[in-house]
């Protein structure tokens, strides 16, 4: 009863929080709406007993992807006039798109008849249940090749990603570290015994 | 005392009323702790600087704080004329809030704990990286340069560290094979060379370091650099909203010595704890008080810091979260994983 009471609030919220993401005008209220939305579907899979999957959204998501975003659209100056420009020429297909999916969302729902397994509500998980443990005794031992696929493509990712960006820039000033730490004091510092210049004077009380 | 204070109630408020109080008995020593720590922080620096330090109210200046406090929460808050007038409200509380929504799973004892959940370590993690929202909007909506200046600073390096610290926290989940605070405490049980600061040293240091960095505290402090951006990301603020970027700050500060001594130097476990004689009197035993003591030199490390070290460049602090501390962690994590595998140290068992 109270669960369901919290789904729904959560549910709302985050229903609420995805249409604010595309209506707001301001981007950053448009990226805020978005941290919202992630966070209440984090509430909402902590209800389904998957805290493992919930905790690494709200921290993955959350917590790193989501600055970012609000870090480029922070510093950008995004016109949302010029975004908004096409919006009448393609609402129609976008509704139609809309239409389709919330239809077929009902039809698999609502009309049980044709063949579509419902899941039934799984059995609470016995208490000392660790979602943690349950999911990396899978991903290390039955999916261990996919997984290391995935992270395989996840760095070479990121490596395109960095070369597509790095550029030489002339004239730019910038700290060996390694030479600076690697310097002794035979390269910076030079005893030069020198002549003396003038005789020191000898009449020393008379001056 | 609990039972006593709830016990009127009807069966159904009890466990509310119960958890109510349990986080007021957190939170009220948490806060006080704080004004002690922005006390003591004075008194030291002030002494490794050779002054005296506050010392006009009360005692030893210990009701400084608390006139502190008074001070900031009846001025007044000013709001600048083109500011985001929402969000400008708004940042001050989402950095307060999950500075303080932490507590819930940090265990104290082998018993007091709020919520002994299995995944504590990973709460802690997603709760912590979600207070830079609070830095990130101030500066944003305060609608100044220098406040912007500052909050990206601020959000960079603790982008930057988060990743470092992560990859240390990886460390120790490989050793005590669990997410519980309380489990990984009790596995390092034995004497003071199974703590994990022993194997794994080197994460230990770099843990500690971007913890300094995460909250932002010199030498890491350039979000609030005053020679260079007045005082960063809360330039505009004053009294109360002030004074919550402030509380969790330090709340900050408590939590990360806290999590050190917790993760790294075996919590509330005794240091006697496994030497003949002395490790079976009460000294050996493990309680609130070795961890309270493990806390408070982390606390003192701190200001240690502050008044020790100048402050890093901006371009050194990203070159010493990217270049040195993750490669030094993921080093580590391999090194660590052959030990697990011969069965070297503390994995021989």
């Amino acid at each position: 009863m109270i669960t369901t009471a919290i789904f729904w609030l959560f549910a709302l919220v985050l229903v609420g929080a995805a249409i604010g993401v595309v209506t707001s005008r301001n981007p950053v209220y448009s990226v805020l709406y978005l941290v919202l939305a992630f966070f209440n579907s984090a509430v909402l899979w902590v209800l389904l007993e998957a805290e493992f999957l919930g905790i690494v959204l709200v921290l993955v998501y959350v917590g790193a992807v989501m600055v970012l975003f609000l870090f480029v659209v922070m510093m950008l100056d995004v016109n949302v006039e010029k975004v908004k420009e096409g919006f009448t020429r393609y609402m129609p297909i976008g509704v139609f798109v809309a239409l389709t999916i919330v239809g077929q969302i009902c039809y698999v729902v609502w009309h049980k008849k044709m063949g579509f397994e419902l899941m039934v509500t799984p059995a609470p998980t016995p208490e000392g249940y660790s979602n943690t443990e349950a999911i990396g005794e899978v991903l290390y031992t039955q999916y261990v090749y996919p997984f290391e696929l995935a992270a395989v493509i996840l760095l070479v990712a990121i490596v395109a990603a960095i070369t597509l960006t790095m550029r030489k820039r002339q004239g730019l000033k910038v700290q060996d570290i390694a030479a600076q730490v690697a310097v002794n004091r035979n390269d910076r510092v030079r005893i030069v015994s020198m002549d003396v210049e003038r005789e020191p004077s000898t009449d020393g009380e008379s001056s | 005392m609990v039972e006593f204070l709830t016990g009127w109630l009807p069966e159904g408020l009890q466990f509310t009323a119960r958890t109510l109080l349990y986080i007021v008995a957190i939170l009220l020593p948490l806060i006080i702790s704080v004004a002690m720590l922005t006390l003591a922080e004075r008194k030291v620096i002030g002494a490794m600087q050779a002054r005296l330090g506050p010392n006009r109210v009360g005692p030893f200046g210990l009701l400084q704080p608390f006139a502190d406090v008074i001070k900031l929460l009846i001025k007044e808050v000013l709001l600048p004329n083109s500011a985001n007038r929402f969000l400008f409200l708004v940042a001050p509380m989402l950095t307060l809030v999950p500075a303080l929504a932490v507590w819930a799973v940090m265990p104290f004892s082998p018993t007091a704990v709020l919520a002994d959940i299995n995944a504590g370590l990973l709460f802690v993690l997603a709760l912590t990286s979600m207070g830079v929202y609070g830095v990130i909007l101030a500066g944003w909506a305060s609608n100044s340069k220098y406040a912007l200046l500052g909050a990206m600073r601020s959000a960079a390096q603790i982008v930057a560290y988060e990743i470092a610290m992560g990859f240390a926290l990886v460390g120790v989940l490989m050793a005590s094979g669990t997410l519980n605070l309380g489990q990984i405490v009790e596995g390092q049980s034995g004497n003071i060379a199974t703590w994990y600061w022993l194997p794994l040293f080197p994460l230990f240091i770099v843990y500690f370091i971007s913890g300094v960095a995460e909250t932002n505290r010199a030498p890491f402090d350039v979000a609030e650099g005053e020679s260079e951006i007045v005082a960063g990301f809360h330039v505009e603020y004053s009294g109360a909203a002030f004074a919550m970027f402030f509380l969790a700050e330090y709340a900050n500060m408590i939590l990360i010595a806290m999590l050190t001594a917790l993760l790294f130097t075996g919590g509330w476990l005794s240091p006697f704890q496994g030497i003949p004689v002395i490790g079976d009197t009460f000294l050996g035993a493990s309680n609130f008080i070795w961890l309270a003591l493990k806390t408070g030199f982390f606390l003192f490390c701190f200001l240690w810091f502050r008044a020790t070290f100048p402050r890093y460049r901006y371009d050194q602090i990203m070159r010493l979260g990217w270049k040195v501390f993750i490669p030094i962690t993921i080093i580590w994590l391999f090194v660590e994983g052959v030990m697990v595998w011969a069965k070297i140290g503390p994995w021989s068992a």
